[in-house]
């Protein structure tokens, strides 16, 4: 168990320093830093200084290994941009990032899984069909453009409002109502600042703030979670034990969910696992369209200006990310399935 | 479970039913008190006044510091912390200080805080120094009179330092940051995050990249012109996304507007788009330096150092067509380096010549020894201007007709400008774009675009062509320390003759600033695209 556990953080930090590696590369090809943060008028001389001072006309390998040094005693620099540290710079927001992703993998949990048991219970109902139809919508339509589809449906719209819903000549409902139900276009609303941590999930604003994004967010996963929970529930539903469990008279209800569910849900719950992963991973361009602060949206804004320490020390935060939850998974496994241990036994015996 | 879904499909019909009940139409304008939201595509990147020298960076903090002499609504000096200014002699310059002066907290503000402020602007780590670089020496003469010795006459010397914001002493002092940020270093200055100054609003609360907000200064020198309780800065940006907020009324501002929007957002009955023409000049430079071109068909030889050739391409660019068609009405076409506003423009020579017809351009052309056209490369950024990459492929389009092909080479601008400017100046046929906000005086074009490159007098260091005529440098050193007025424009005038008929570039226009505000706010837009809010009032 140590030799595979040592085996596997060795490999964890040969991945870490080849994505390091690779996106130091990379970095050559971004453009100048300079540029973006010199005014237009600044001498050649003072652009060509700044960046020997930064070390800029290094080669790359000393670069790298100058990256690495400082990383590993935990200094990740000043950010060329806006000179704050870049630590603290990510810090920040990575919150904003980590309670967005939460809550777009609850919403994937807890409406993926219904829609799929049903749609698997029922394979034929006209209702299923509809839910396979809107769930391709999920997959299919690109997430900027749900979002802002989403923006202005419930942002835009109920502002607009003028009459309310009248119907002859009878106010049915009326506008302050339906400004009541106007969500935010953008931001995290009002946050509680907590120490470390700054938090939406206290306040009314911050609520609501999280609605649009994290739908948007999670509809990709819902849909792969509830056609991963039909598929699964159309199987398990064929096995022998569910039609043993049939012949000894069981209520339909106890066979569905106390056996037929809760076999489905292991692979389920591995994938939602590595999706996880994805959603924070993959927050950026949700957290783009609603101008989300979170980590994402800081990558995104570091790119356009070459803030080459900002974009390091994000793209080592997410390989250290799936580097974690890819060792986790690994664990989990080798404790879950007895066949991985006996292959090893097998092996040091031959 | 039937039920539930019919139930489910019931109130999905009803929120359609609303959704489409709720028509597109003036909502009530909220009073919620006098609170101010705007929003733009990027944070101020810092609180440190010298941090950058941008102009969204500059115009914002001006809001909460000062400068000795600022900017009124037409973009004319006025007096700001200094009463009195000007020259005892060539060489110097006085600024008489206003007395009475307080800083947010509450000190006063005396002629210490200027030279501290205008040594901290001028040395190492800021990103001002060059507009320091004809100083000699700053001396405080009493508590409320500073004189500059300036090693050559610089009669520009005021209107620079209308970007120049003054800091207390005492409160850089107390939080170590008597110097800017060093980024070579792993320590953040207390003033890139905190800021105060003697301005009109004083800085409440900053989450960087997320909000930044101001509460009106009451202890302010001057009487106010705004209405405002509280004012609070977002970023968005995501273009659809900003538009949205200012369209629900989440904002009340947008200070960079989607040209595609415009029209909508004109159209809404709550909101207005609030438009006009940019200092800034886009132009496309040759390269009139190299014996070879570069990426193109011509071996041996360059067809730009022919002045024909640069007519018949010149003449052949319809800037009028470029606006109606791309620009969507959004642009000012010029014939000069320089827009109206600036110092030293001339009206008379404001005028382009009239369009060649294919065949008289192609004459020319072959006159030059291109009679079949030759093959060129343009380098166009993607991201720096308004349409840049559009206007660049119209351009594409015109010179076809008259036998230049042009391969067209986009890219972003962090990539472009190290491949465009000098040193490298990588390149045969170019767009930039140039604004003298730093003096608001046709000087620095000259100086930065005209004169001929050299790195020993730092002049000409955006003149990535290499267009030098010596006339014209003479013309442009008498201007940089000519005093008399009147003298000085004839000089301008003469320079500005040589530079246009010798077709050295060619100025397509002047985009315009865009704004977008609610209904209900009234605001004052200047042509440096600087948007104060010591001007702003909601009704």
């Amino acid at each position: 168990m140590i030799a595979f556990l040592l085996r596997r953080l060795f490999q964890a930090a040969i991945v870490m320093l080849t994505v390091a590696l690779i996106s130091f590369v990379l970095f050559n090809y971004v453009g100048d830093p300079i540029n973006a943060m010199v005014g237009q008028d600044t001498s050649l001389q003072d652009r060509e200084k700044l960046r020997q001072e930064l070390g800029l006309n290094d080669p790359v390998h000393e670069r790298f290994a100058r990256f690495v040094g400082n990383a590993l005693q935990g200094k990740f620099g000043l950010s060329y941009r806006t000179a704050e540290p870049v630590g603290r710079m990510i810090m920040e927001r990575l919150p904003a990032t980590l309670e967005l992703s939460f809550v777009a993998a609850m919403f994937t949990l807890l409406v993926g899984i219904p829609m799929g048991v049903y749609s698997g219970l029922y394979p034929r109902h006209w209702f299923s069909r509809v839910l396979q139809t809107v769930s391709l919508i999920g997959i299919s339509l690109p997430t900027f453009l749900v979002g802002i589809i989403f923006i202005l449906t419930f942002a835009v719209l109920p502002k607009t409002c003028q009459h309310g819903l009248v119907i002859a000549g009878v106010t049915l409902i009326d506008c302050d109502f339906v400004n009541w139900f106007a969500l935010p276009a953008f931001g995290r609303g009002d946050v509680v600042n907590l120490g470390v941590w700054t938090t939406g999930f206290l306040t009314g604003a911050g609520l609501k703030a999280l609605i649009l994004p994290s739908i948007t967010l999670g509809l990709f996963q819902l849909t792969l979670i509830m056609r991963l929970v039909r598929a699964e529930m159309l199987e398990v539903l064929r096995a022998d034990y569910i039609k043993f469990a049939r012949a000894r008279g069981l209520k339909n209800r106890s066979i569905n969910f106390g056996h037929a569910l809760k076999n489905t849900l292991v692979p389920v719950i591995t994938v939602t696992g590595l999706q996880v992963g994805q959603l924070i991973a993959f927050a950026i361009i949700t957290e783009t369209v609603f101008s989300w602060p979170g980590v994402g949206q800081l990558f995104v804004q570091s790119v356009y200006s070459a803030d080459i320490p900002v974009m390091s020390a994000y793209l080592c935060l997410i390989a250290l990310l799936f580097v974690a939850i890819n060792l986790a998974v690994d664990l989990l496994y080798y404790a879950v399935d007895p066949r991985l241990r006996t292959a090893q036994a097998a092996t040091r015996a031959a | 479970m039937l039920f539930e879904t019919r139930r489910l499909i019931l109130a999905g019909g009803a929120a359609v039913a609303l959704a489409l009940a709720a028509p597109l139409g003036a909502a009530p304008a909220e009073a919620q008190g006098k609170v101010f939201r705007w929003a733009n595509d990027g944070d101020v990147n810092s609180m440190d006044p010298y941090a950058r020298n941008e102009t969204f960076l500059l115009a914002f903090l001006q809001n909460i510091y000062e400068p000795l002499v600022r900017r009124d609504k037409k973009s004319q000096l006025e007096a700001g912390l200094a009463v009195k200014w000007g020259q005892t002699s060539p060489t110097t310059w006085f600024f008489d200080l206003r007395p009475g002066v307080k800083f947010h907290d509450g000190s006063a503000f005396t002629a210490d805080d200027v030279v501290f402020s205008l040594n901290r602007a001028g040395g190492k780590g800021s990103n001002m120094t060059t507009y320091f670089s004809t100083v000699k020496a700053i001396r405080k003469v009493s508590d409320t009179r500073v004189e500059v010795d300036t090693n050559v006459p610089d009669p520009l010397l005021a209107s620079k330092w209308a970007q120049i914001l003054i800091m207390s002493k005492a409160w850089c002092e107390k939080n170590n940051a008597q110097a800017v940020g060093d980024l070579t270093k792993n320590e953040e200055n207390f003033a890139t995050r905190n800021a105060m100054g003697s301005g009109p609003f004083k800085l409440k609360s900053r989450e960087p990249d997320v909000k930044t907000v101001l509460e009106p200064n009451k202890e302010w020198w001057d009487k106010p012109e705004h209405n405002l309780t509280e004012v609070v800065f977002s970023r968005i940006a995501n273009a659809a996304t900003r538009v949205a907020a200012l369209r629900s009324g989440e904002i009340d501002m947008v200070y960079t507007v989607p040209p595609q929007d415009t029209d909508t957002l004109a159209k809404d009955p709550n909101t207005k788009v609030i438009q006009g023409p940019e200092t800034r000049v886009v132009y496309l430079g040759f390269d009139h330096g190299r014996n070879e071109l570069l990426y193109s068909n011509v071996k041996g030889k360059n067809p730009f150092k022919d002045k024909r050739v640069r007519e018949a391409i010149y003449r052949s660019i319809d800037v009028e067509a470029i606006k109606r068609t791309v620009m969507r009405g959004q642009s000012y076409p010029v014939a000069l380096m320089v827009a109206p506003v600036i110092g030293g423009y001339m009206k008379d020579l404001d005028k382009r010549p009239a369009m060649l017809k294919p065949e008289e351009a192609k004459k020319l052309l072959a006159d030059a020894g291109y009679p079949g056209g030759f093959e060129v490369t343009l380098d166009c950024p993607t991201d720096r201007y308004v349409n840049d990459e559009k206007i660049c492929q119209a351009v594409v389009g015109m010179l076809a007709r008259i036998g230049v092909k042009i391969n067209l080479r986009a890219q972003t601008r962090l990539k472009y400008f190290a491949q465009i400017l000098l040193p490298k100046a990588d390149t045969s046929f170019w767009m930039l774009g140039w604004s003298p906000a730093a003096t608001f005086d046709v000087h620095d074009v000259f100086i930065n675009l005209i004169q001929t490159p050299n790195t020993e007098t730092k002049k000409g260091q955006f003149n990535p062509g290499s267009y030098s005529n010596p006339k014209f440098d003479e013309l442009a050193d008498k201007v940089q320390i000519e005093t008399d007025v009147k003298k000085r424009n004839a000089m301008i005038a003469e320079a500005t003759k040589i530079y246009v008929s010798d077709y050295a570039y060619i100025p397509l226009h002047q985009q315009a600033v865009i704004w977008a505000a609610r209904k209900n706010v009234d605001l004052v837009q200047t042509s440096d695209n600087s948007f104060q809010l010591r001007w702003v009032k909601m009704k």
